[in-house]
């Protein structure tokens, strides 16, 4: 009895101590943040009903090819993603997926506004521009055309992605993921020679600065951020940066809540990968370790016994 | 002379002859005594033992992947064990985990020491070498901490290290001889890895061993603090009066329940290892070391948490000292007051805490201002709690801080003379 009351007593101050350094330490360090909702709520609604055979022309039309690839319509990229980086400081992505990957409302206030709706306009100015210019429609109700477009890039985006082609296409154009084999270039290919190696690395190597160029710092390999953030840091992080660290220039990119969940379950599958394995194993140690305890226990009390 | 050797009856005859194992078992384990009248918290030692031999052999296979280079190290901690090696990511969390629970028990350990007096009346060389085991630990901690390269391995150096610099004279130049460069770089991890796997663990084996010996002599206390003829109690024994001896072997009898109290620590352990190890494996360290990016928060381990918060506690000048200066006077005085408690301890009483009245009370404000400290420790320093207007954040680090100096130097001489006085000055 008296053995249990010590117990008691360990217990409640190694609680406090945990509770004290950890969950209410930690409170006071961060302000609290709403979570993600994916809802864009400063932006406006666009409501039309777009027309996607006049966003395929549009495309065309407003110029957006001349920067941008799209593979599933047979548009090549204009110029590889290396080049391209030199030029704008980050390769434009190919618009094949982007249907899916962005929420609706989202890519049409883009297409208008880019810098603006990034929430990353403060790093660009007129002497250093956005990359991607504003659309200014192309005679009628700019709102209506963008529907169009949109309505375009839905219809001809793919209806599930992968968790780590979504990844890719969302993320991959500036992050890194090095413990996958992943460079800003996409995956690393197989090499022959070191020579090919090397010259990959140099092509990498040079995208990584102009992209250091255009955001003002190089944005972070992503192999174990879900060991440094958690999931619901990291939600919320991708649904607006801004509100967790104010003046970052990771944009605000628009992804829907499932192309999140996606980027999210490829980060926990590269940098946790033991961790089925680790949730498996342990509850088999400590089952092996109360079988133990008990015969432990048994053996003490015959051994008391005598003594007692 | 020789021993005379004759032909051996078995194996055990056999060494028995040639080292006297029979002997040496007796005096180490079979009639090793222990007093009966004690509780759990007497198993402290065994699980300390337990937890360094798990970090020896996690450390071991550790050190078989791990690469002391900036340029390596992050990664071959990160991706080679944690995630190419076959169970690497076991024994990586298992070492870390058991690195920051081992300083819960070493702290249980010193406060059921206090608590029963177990520091005084001839234990005082025991109490000493568990506090060099402390300060071992500590420094065996800070320099493991640094390897896996993280931002707060970086940090932590940097704002540790940098504390050098404040002794008078040789700071700065002890600075750089300590970092082995004018910044916190690769010869400063490649020196720490050395103390953390070389010299660190074999200057702590051999204080595990002198502590163990240090029992020798005074014996283990018990829960009344009660002194008795240790001879006397084990003839008992021996003559196969168990029940009526006061003592009982260290092996098989104290072992038994430690082995069973050793169960229920490593099943808590392996919890935390699987399932909850954040405490121990802070987040932010997952990311690379990068002396370009300050983090927004620094602070040390838990476990350093109530001297760090001494070091900042002070935040305004007194009798023209500077707050910083003061601050590192108070971290040097509170790393090494322990070391003579049994001298801030003036009363000859040992029994346990709750039969000492005033010494009880300070007990639990000891320890509890402690745990202030600790929680302080990490909350940031300032504008956290605002009254009307003002900020008093700094305050509650203030209290602590000086209620942990007077508490040590002013209550406890006090209270424990009151008591000396009292007990008719012999006991």
């Amino acid at each position: 009895m008296r053995e249990l009351k010590i117990l008691g007593v360990l217990v409640v101050f190694t609680l406090l101590v945990y509770y004290g350094v950890e969950p209410y330490a930690h409170s006071k360090m961060h302000h609290h943040v709403e979570p993600a909702n994916f809802q864009f709520n400063d932006l406006k609604a666009i409501d039309y009903k777009g027309d996607p055979a006049k966003g395929k022309q549009l495309i065309v039309n407003a110029g957006c090819t001349g920067c941008h690839g799209i593979k599933v319509a047979k548009i090549p990229a204009p110029m590889p993603a290396d080049a391209a980086a030199a030029s704008f400081g980050v390769a434009p992505p190919d618009l094949s997926n982007v249907g899916y990957l962005y929420d609706a409302k989202f890519l049409k206030h883009f297409i208008l506004n880019p810098a603006h709706t990034f929430l990353n306009a403060k790093k660009f100015n007129a002497k250093k521009p956005f990359p991607m210019p504003g659309f200014y429609g192309v005679g009628g109700d700019k709102n209506k055309e963008v529907s169009d477009i949109v309505a375009y890039l839905k219809s001809i985006a793919p209806k599930e992605m992968e968790a780590k082609e979504t990844f890719i296409a969302a993320c991959g154009r500036c992050h890194g993921v090095k413990y996958d084999k992943v460079t800003q270039l996409g995956e690393m290919p197989k090499f022959k020679s070191d020579t090919e190696k090397l010259a990959y690395e140099l092509k990498v190597s040079k995208y990584k600065e102009h992209l250091l160029k255009y955001l003002a710092a190089t944005p972070p390999d992503l192999s174990i951020i879900v060991r440094a953030k958690s999931k619901e840091h990291l939600e919320t992080f991708i649904d607006n940066p801004q509100k967790l660290l104010k003046g970052t220039s990771m944009p605000r990119v628009g992804l829907t809540k499932e192309s999140t969940e996606k980027v999210i379950s490829y980060l926990e599958s590269v940098g946790d990968s033991k961790k089925v394995e680790r949730e498996s194993l342990i509850p088999k140690i400590i089952g092996f370790l109360i079988i133990f305890t008990l015969f432990a226990y048994l053996w003490k009390s015959k051994l008391w016994r005598e003594v007692h | 002379m020789m021993a005379e050797i004759r032909k051996a009856k078995g194996i055990m005859d056999w060494l028995d002859q040639r080292l006297a194992t029979e002997t040496l078992t007796k005096v180490l384990m079979t009639e090793y005594w222990i007093p009966k009248n004690i509780n759990f918290l007497w198993a402290m030692g065994v699980i300390l033992t337990t937890m360094f031999g798990i970090l020896f052999i996690s450390g071991l296979f550790l050190l078989m992947y791990y690469k002391p280079d900036t340029k390596l190290a992050f990664d071959s901690v990160n991706y080679t064990i944690m995630q190419e090696v076959y169970y690497g990511w076991l024994w990586r969390h298992m070492h870390a985990v058991a690195a920051s629970v081992v300083f819960l028990v070493i702290y249980i350990h010193m406060f059921v020491a206090i608590y029963y007096g177990s520091y005084k009346k001839g234990r005082e060389m025991i109490w000493i070498s568990g506090m060099l085991l402390f300060v071992l630990f500590s420094a065996a901690g800070f320099s493991g901490y640094m390897l896996p390269w993280g931002q707060m391995s970086y940090w932590a150096a940097q704002v540790i290290t940098n504390l050098f610099g404040a002794i008078p004279f040789i700071g700065p130049d002890l600075v750089v001889w300590i970092r082995g460069n004018f910044f916190v770089s690769d010869p400063t991890l490649t020196r720490f890895f050395m103390l953390h796997v070389l010299l660190f663990p074999i200057i702590i084996i051999a204080a595990i061993v002198f502590h163990f010996y240090s029992l020798r002599i005074p014996h283990v206390n018990n829960q009344e603090g009660e002194h008795f003829d240790f001879d006397e109690e084990a003839e008992k024994y021996k003559a196969g009066k168990k029940k009526e001896s006061k003592v009982i072997p260290f092996w098989p009898v104290f072992l038994s329940k430690d082995l069973f109290v050793v169960g229920v620590f490593l099943i808590f352990y392996f919890y935390l290892v699987g399932f909850n190890y954040e405490f121990a494996m802070d987040p932010i360290n997952f990311e690379p070391a990068n002396y370009m990016k300050t983090p927004t928060h620094i602070y040390p381990e838990w476990y350093f948490l109530w001297s760090y918060e001494v070091l900042r506690g002070f935040f305004f000048p007194i009798a023209g000292l500077k707050p910083f200066t003061l601050g590192l006077l108070g971290f040097a005085i509170a790393n090494i007051v322990f070391f003579i408690l049994p001298w801030l301890d003036r009363s000859p009483v040992v029994a346990p805490a709750h039969k000492r009245g005033a010494f009880n009370i300070w007990f639990w404000l000891m320890l509890i201002d402690m745990i202030g400290l600790a929680v302080y420790g990490k909350v940031p320093p300032n504008g956290v709690y605002v009254l009307g207007g003002t900020d008093i954040t700094p305050w509650f680090g203030f209290t602590f801080t000086v209620g942990f100096f007077i508490l040590l130097f002013i209550a406890l001489p006090m209270i424990t003379i009151r008591e000396r006085k009292r007990a008719g000055g012999a006991k």
